[in-house]
């Protein structure tokens, strides 16, 4: 053992990790403490909490000093098997628990293989696209990734685990990194805007939305700039107009489709035949933006199926509720109204550790899990929030910089997971505790209370730390 | 390595990007928007549910068959309490001290989970409690009184045929996702069949709490609130005056009555006795297991849901049948020696002159007419074999709506059960079995069930000379169009200028005179020219069960009738007074002074003795 590489051990993140995890437990003590408990009371959460606390620390000085680097690039598959079985075993001997189907129980500890999985899915992602002659430009290489996060994601579906499910898409960033196209991110995104407009504002909209982005980007991409800017200006001024024309009481009786149906009569078989001669002409830019026009008119068209069918009632009520569709305040609306309330509450400097009304008064359910961030908000205010903001910010950014460092492409790789798997779980948690998205409950990494989460980052991050040292030797 | 530097440095800002949206979020919540800002001094919200006035029922001239009144549930916040005096307390609301006791013991054991939650302590109190518990109201700090609204029956008729309203159990909240403990639904009968209309919308209003937990007002200055939108008025068909009349004609008889107005297929009378009182159903709770253990079974609504044979009535059917096919005219003629018989089979049949013309059958309900009749239909040469004719014979019935159900809106309908050669093939097995085997069929026996409303529905067809519409107890208005099926009208496959002929025949039975044989003299009421046919339904666990059908006048009929009362013995000694007295009544508006003596008879007898309680009781 070179005991002079661990002169060089990462103390800002080290350091950064303890001041969260301690930051922690005093916020889930003040969402969970009544007047009569004490401090140390172990048969309570909170104190059960100080004993995962010390467990992980545990657990990290074992990853640190004690588990060889290599263990983890050797060990990945089977880690990874043995993880995804388990994803799958839990679905059928699992414990159910608030809806999802993902625990298992022994005796008074449960434990979700989700957490896991998430470190299991990193370090065989890192495994695939780290060896030598991977590109993610074989389609034999893309699958292999694909399906490395595609099946333990599929199996988290099956457990009603969305949340986690979701988390699952962040590694799409690192994809990006490794040589995906952006894209795939920037469609993802517009995709996502399409089905907002579409529930929000109307199909109409959407189209016309979808409209006249296709005809910017063409003429972005062709020569004929002038042109397009022609076509862009009359066809905005058509679709302005076009609904008053269809109101009008002569047309409007004998009318029998809706604006945008109309639309897409015009406009699709145009893209058809401009898109057959991209073809033939082999012009792929032109091609590959009429595609997605067409795609996305059907998206706007399914949109609504989707929605209807596709979604289970829950999912679709709190999809409202965020989007401002229904507003139902003491049913589906409550806890982010709630939420919103203690957070907004806090003001710039917060209320005061422990004098928190709404946090001591259980106004908002599951305080000490998924709303973590509540307490934070209420008792620590503005200035209390952003600093632990920056805090991950500052911890998300070094561990990429740290990442680019490494000359082996296999820490690289797994320190881009770690972030976009710690990245997406802030974005997703603190989002929906503001109103920014729908309900989907997921920890807060390291604030959240909960053992198998907290087992989960602390290993998720240290085997970092412990591989990004390797690059002393 | 260039290309990754920059990709690095695109997904760090990206990062900074989505970290910024949510600090800029973080500022407007907390620091410009003020809505979210509450502030130590009301920092509790609290949820009131409001509950909406359930629609009425009104009757086709708008009485009202069934209102609501306000009754108060008490509502405690356990948190809020104070000491108060429990004896008091119970006084006011006649309770038991222990039970009190012992919820506040509930109370304070779950007092954490509860935190400041509102839940109900006392459901349903009458009004007086209520209004004296306001005058106290400052002595019980915590305790406030939430209106509902639960039923009310002016006119104290129709039981079963409304339904009662109760709170939801759990098996119809996994069925209905949208209700919540706590809310009430309408079951069996109109309450259920139009529970949509009725039910309304549930509202709620948020109050602002401070610390002492006084109400500080609406938060929002009430901007959230959501009312509740009262239910629908539900106008029925059903004539108020003529659904009494018709109760009181069935009191203490077990059986059922219906009347339609053929024109329209509108339900304006629905009495399946004996029935539920209404002032149970007010309290429904109360007399819940009273009311299921009744061995008369109050709440079956034996109108739609008692599929018996129809005995002779359905001798019409066959009449049509014969003439559409060609195998019997006005004229044919068939000898009765007490009865049919044929090789092993014998058919009785009542004393009356023999041979009759086919006028005279129906006048006279001769069974050995129907029973050649009958077989004549079955082994007309014109089909290959019985199948064939059976199937047909078949089809001609179930386009009277036999054998199916009819699609009313009636909750529970049942739709009865015509035999196909099937059931005879299966029986017997294939060619086993001949026109004479199924004999029974001629008269309205055997394998066939057909429910009181088939009967009506059968009434209001031959009324209307071959078509009916949809039997329907909602009416048409403003507020609630109805189904256009109910709108449809039905054609049988039976030629219209036969209907008359039939017509003819039922005119007899009712007109043809003391003395005549006609079976319906009862039902005679001078001027109102009422067309009948008598039923008499054999019932093999006790006296056989009386039947008629009916319509008036002749011409231009305005109500089809059926009565059905089970025991009653010969359809003319029940049924037909039953039947012809509510015909009167609805359309002379009362009965003639000659007639006054049947109605009297009718109040006042009591058949249920009659019913075998074995047969209630095995079921």
């Amino acid at each position: 053992m070179n005991k002079s590489i661990y002169r060089k051990l990462d103390w800002p993140l080290i350091i950064s990790y303890i001041i969260l995890i301690v930051f922690g437990w005093l916020n889930i003590y003040a969402a969970l403490h009544t007047e009569s408990d004490k401090v140390f009371d172990f048969s309570t959460k909170y104190g059960m909490h100080l004993i995962w606390m010390g467990t992980s620390l545990i657990i990290a000085a074992l990853i640190l000093f004690v588990f060889p680097a290599k263990l983890y690039n050797v060990f990945a598959w089977w880690f990874y098997v043995i993880v995804t079985l388990s994803l799958f075993a839990v679905i059928f001997i699992g414990t159910e628990i608030n809806g999802s189907h993902s625990w298992f129980a022994i005796g008074p500890f449960r434990f979700q293989p989700v957490e896991f999985s998430k470190i299991s899915t990193s370090l065989a992602l890192a495994a695939l696209m780290g060896k030598y002659g991977y590109k993610f430009k074989y389609l034999k290489d893309i699958t292999r990734a694909f399906l490395t996060i595609g099946i333990p994601m599929l199996l988290i579906v099956l457990e009603k685990e969305t949340g986690s499910a979701l988390v699952y898409v962040g590694f799409l960033l690192v994809f990006y990194r490794e040589g995906m196209s952006g894209w795939v991110l920037i469609l993802g995104i517009l995709t996502i805007i399409i089905f907002i407009i579409t529930l929000v504002i109307s199909p109409y909209v959407s189209i016309s939305v979808l409209l006249a982005l296709i005809i910017i980007t063409l003429g972005i991409l062709s020569k004929k700039k002038f042109f397009y800017a022609l076509i862009f200006v009359a066809v905005m001024t058509a679709l302005h107009y076009f609904p008053h024309l269809l109101e009008m009481p002569n047309i409007a009786s004998k009318n029998p489709f809706s604006a945008e149906i109309w639309i897409t009569i015009f406009s699709v078989p145009i893209a058809i035949f401009f898109l057959i001669r991209s073809i033939i002409k082999k012009t792929t830019y032109f091609r590959n933006t009429l595609l997605c026009f067409l795609c996305g008119v059907g998206l706007i068209f399914s949109v609504e199926f989707l929605f209807e069918n596709i979604l289970k009632d829950y999912q679709r009520a709190r999809i409202e509720n965020l989007l401002g569709i229904k507003e139902d305040l003491q049913g589906v609306g409550y806890n982010v109204h709630q939420s919103k309330i203690a957070i907004g509450s806090g003001g710039l400097l917060g209320k005061g550790y422990l004098n928190g009304t709404q946090t001591r008064f259980n106004f908002v359910p599951e305080q000490s899990t998924d709303f973590i961030f509540c307490t934070i908000g209420e008792e620590w205010g503005f200035i209390g929030s952003v600093a632990i903001l920056m805090l991950y910010m500052f911890i998300l950014i070094r561990i990429l910089k740290l990442a680019e460092k490494s000359k082996d492409d296999f820490v690289r790789i797994y320190g881009y997971c770690v972030v976009s798997c710690i990245l997406m779980h802030i974005i997703i948690n603190v989002c929906m505790t503001i109103g920014l998205m729908p309900v989907i409950g997921i920890p807060l990494p390291f604030l959240s209370y909960g053992g198998s989460s907290l087992w989960a980052f602390t290993i998720l991050l240290f085997i970092f730390i412990r591989l990004d040292l390797e690059r002393w030797r | 390595m260039a290309v990754s530097f920059e990709k690095k440095n695109i997904l760090i800002i990206g990062i900074v990007v989505a970290f910024t949206i949510i600090i800029v979020r973080l500022f407007h919540i907390q620091i410009i928007d003020e809505e979210y800002r509450i502030n130590a001094d009301n920092n509790a919200l609290k949820y009131e549910t409001r509950y909406p006035a359930r629609g009425r029922i009104l009757d086709r001239n708008n009485v009202v068959l069934v209102g609501n009144k306000i009754t108060y549930d008490i509502m405690v916040t356990p948190i809020e309490v104070e000491k108060f005096d429990t004896l008091a307390f119970c006084n006011i609301f006649s309770l038991d001290t222990s039970f009190v006791k012992e919820k506040f013991r509930e109370f304070k054991l779950y007092k954490k989970k509860i935190g400041y939650r509102t839940l109900v302590f006392l459901k349903q109190v009458p009004s007086e409690q209520y209004n004296i518990f306001v005058e106290k109201e400052l002595n019980f700090r915590g305790f406030t009184g939430t209106p509902r609204t639960t039923r009310t029956y002016p006119n104290n008729i129709g039981g079963n045929l409304f339904g009662y309203v109760s709170e939801v159990d759990a098996d119809y909240l996994k069925n209905n996702p949208i209700y919540k403990s706590g809310d009430y639904a309408g079951h069996t009968g109109m309450e259920e069949a139009y529970e949509d209309l009725l039910r309304g919308e549930k509202g709620y209003s948020i109050y602002l709490r401070d610390a002492q937990n006084k109400i500080q007002g609406k938060y929002g200055h009430g901007e959230h609130d959501k009312i509740a939108v009262a239910g629908t008025d539900v106008i029925s068909t059903i004539d108020e005056q003529l659904q009494s009349y018709g109760e009181l004609l069935m009191k203490n008889k077990v059986g059922s009555l219906v009347a339609i107005e053929p024109s329209t297929g509108e339900i304006l009378a629905m009495i399946s006795s004996p029935g539920v009182e209404t002032s149970k159903l007010a309290e429904i709770n109360k007399y819940y297991s009273e009311i299921i253990n009744d061995p008369y079974k109050p709440m079956f609504n034996r109108t739609v849901m008692s599929p018996q044979p129809p005995g002779s009535v359905f001798k019409l059917i066959n009449a049509l049948i014969g003439l559409q096919e060609g195998v019997v005219t006005t004229d044919t003629r068939y000898p009765c020696h007490q009865g049919y018989t044929a090789g092993k089979v014998k058919v009785g049949c009542h004393n009356h002159p023999s041979p009759l013309n086919f006028y005279q059958s129906i006048m006279m309900s001769c069974n050995s007419y129907y029973c050649y009749l009958f077989r004549s239909i079955l082994d007309n040469p014109k089909y290959d074999n019985i199948d064939q004719s059976f199937t047909k014979w078949r089809e001609y019935v179930e386009s009277f709506g036999f054998g199916k159900k009819l699609g009313s809106d009636i909750p529970s309908e049942q739709a009865g059960f015509i035999p196909s050669s099937e059931t005879y093939n299966k029986l017997y097995r294939k060619g086993g079995w001949k026109s004479l085997t199924v004999i029974s069929l001629a008269i309205g026996q055997g394998e066939i069930g057909t429910t009181p409303l088939h009967l009506a529905n059968f009434a209001a067809t031959i009324a209307n000379r071959g078509y009916y519409y949809t039997p329907h107890m909602i009416k048409e208005t403003e507020n609630h169009p109805i189904n256009s099926k109910f709108k449809e009208k039905h054609y049988t496959l039976i030629d219209t200028t036969y209907f008359s002929e039939i017509i003819k025949g039922m005119y007899m039975a009712v007109q043809g005179g003391a003395g005549s044989g006609a079976t319906a003299i009862n039902a005679f009421v001078p001027g109102l020219e009422i067309c009948g046919k008598t039923g008499t339904a054999q019932n093999p666990h006790g006296d056989n069960h009386s039947v008629f059908i009916c319509f008036a006048p002749k011409d231009n009929p305005k109500i089809a009738v059926v009565a059905y009362i089970e025991n009653g013995g010969y359809g003319a000694t029940w049924a037909v007074p039953i039947a012809s007295l509510i015909v009167e009544k609805y359309l002379n508006k009362e009965i003639t002074p000659e007639r006054v003596w049947l109605e009297q008879k009718m109040f006042n007898s009591d058949l249920l003795y009659k019913v075998n309680q074995k047969k209630y009781r095995k079921k």
